[in-house]
């Protein structure tokens, strides 16, 4: 298992999910990948792209204006 | 939405494909702001596609997009909005989409009669034709109010199923949206680009005025949307941040323009682009003044912040009111 980082910090709706989304398209099946944002809209957009293409939240937090979800990649 | 459920209901499998210009409104401004933080800050795309079952393809158009924005072969709308150049480039790009995974047509949830722009009769056609999609393109909305496309003639669809809406009236599809049981859906009246915003337009152009050409970076438009711009001179403007949200996001950007804050008093940040002599430093030193608590004081100490780092005070008095003509609001 892989697990990756991606700096998705400054970039506003929707482009940490497109860069969400194309990162996971170069990981496994079981990889996980940690995305660091600072838009709080993450906090809705990623999950709900994480259920429409059958992948994992594992863990979402937020703190000093800084938001972090843990992604399990669950489909190819 | 009412256009993929449409087609889904007839038992075909549908995908959707989200394209980002760099202009959507979707979210950025509220991510922004303090003010906003109320608003739901979902995708509205993202949304839709979770409500009706489908996957969704988000796309970065944000490169490619410049050329439609820059010279826009039907021109713009009302403000910088060349709605039909930017219609025909999204179709055409899902017509290459389509090609590259395997999909058959192309829909839409465009109405005749719609918008003024790009959903009239006359453009209908011109859409279909200059994006190559042609009878790929079915608007399921007001197909039967067209002539009978490919997945209609092939019997893909039941062109019997589809709809005959026109005008700008959202009642009919307020009522299929009720039919469907959605009782939340996206804002009906277009307002997803910040290009057919009047304030946002007149930003654009001055930027482009002001650098002498039309090429832009996203850093470029995504400012346009954050803060006060004031251009005193030609050749430097003063992005003001509004609120505590603003100067966050603006802080971002501290290492690529001259900085301003107040050290006296509390006060916005403020960044300087362009290229401005010292005496226009001092300027704007009083304009930053004049935008925090010490407004009416009789000296404010400035804190300027050039690219390379270096670090100076510069102790001013604040503008007054009248002496900012109100053309120096963009």
């Amino acid at each position: 298992m892989t697990i990756e980082t991606l700096n998705a910090r400054r970039l506003l709706c929707p482009l940490p999910v497109i860069r969400t989304q194309d990162k996971v398209k170069q990981l496994k099946v079981g990889d996980r990948l940690e995305v660091i944002c600072t838009d709080p809209g993450v906090m809705q957009d990623i999950p709900a792209w994480c259920r429409i293409n059958g992948h994992k939240v594992i863990a979402a937090t937020a703190g000093n204006h800084e938001y972090t979800l843990l992604i399990e990649v669950c489909s190819s | 939405m009412l256009a993929a459920k449409t087609i889904m209901e007839q038992g075909v499998h549908v995908e959707g494909i989200n394209f980002f210009t760099g202009f959507c409104v979707e979210g950025h401004t509220h991510a922004i702001r303090e003010k906003d933080k109320a608003k739901p800050k979902r995708n509205n795309s993202l949304w839709v596609a979770e409500q009706l079952g489908m996957k969704l393809h988000i796309v970065d158009v944000i490169e490619e997009y410049k050329n439609v924005l820059i010279n826009p072969k039907h021109g713009y709308g009302a403000h910088m909005n060349p709605c039909l150049d930017c219609k025909i480039f999204m179709v055409n790009k899902a017509k290459q989409w389509i090609v590259e995974n395997d999909f058959d047509f192309i829909i839409t949830g465009e109405v005749i009669g719609q918008r003024p722009m790009s959903q009239r009769k006359a453009t209908m056609p011109i859409v279909a034709k200059e994006s190559g999609a042609d009878d790929l393109l079915l608007r399921p909305l007001c197909a039967k109010n067209l002539p009978a496309t490919l997945p209609e003639r092939e019997g893909w669809v039941d062109r019997e199923k589809l709809h005959d809406i026109t005008g700008r009236s959202r009642k009919p599809q307020i009522a299929m949206a009720e039919q469907f049981g959605f009782d939340d859906y996206s804002q009906p009246a277009g307002g997803c680009c910040f290009l057919t915003d009047k304030s946002y337009s007149a930003k654009l152009v001055d930027l482009w005025k002001s650098q002498g050409h039309k090429e832009y970076q996203l850093d470029d438009v995504m400012l346009l949307k954050v803060g006060r711009h004031i251009r005193p001179q030609p050749n430097f403007k003063l992005i003001v941040a509004r609120e505590e949200g603003e100067g966050r996001f603006l802080q971002g950007y501290k290492n690529e323009f001259i900085s301003m804050i107040s050290l006296s008093h509390r006060g916005p940040l403020v960044l300087i682009d362009g290229t401005p002599s010292a005496e226009d430093l001092y300027l704007a030193a009083q304009i930053t003044a004049r935008f925090g608590q010490g407004r009416d004081a009789e000296q404010v100490d400035i804190n300027v912040t050039m690219i390379d780092g270096s670090e100076r005070t510069l102790q001013v008095k604040p503008i007054r009111d009248e002496d900012m003509p109100k053309a120096w609001y963009v």
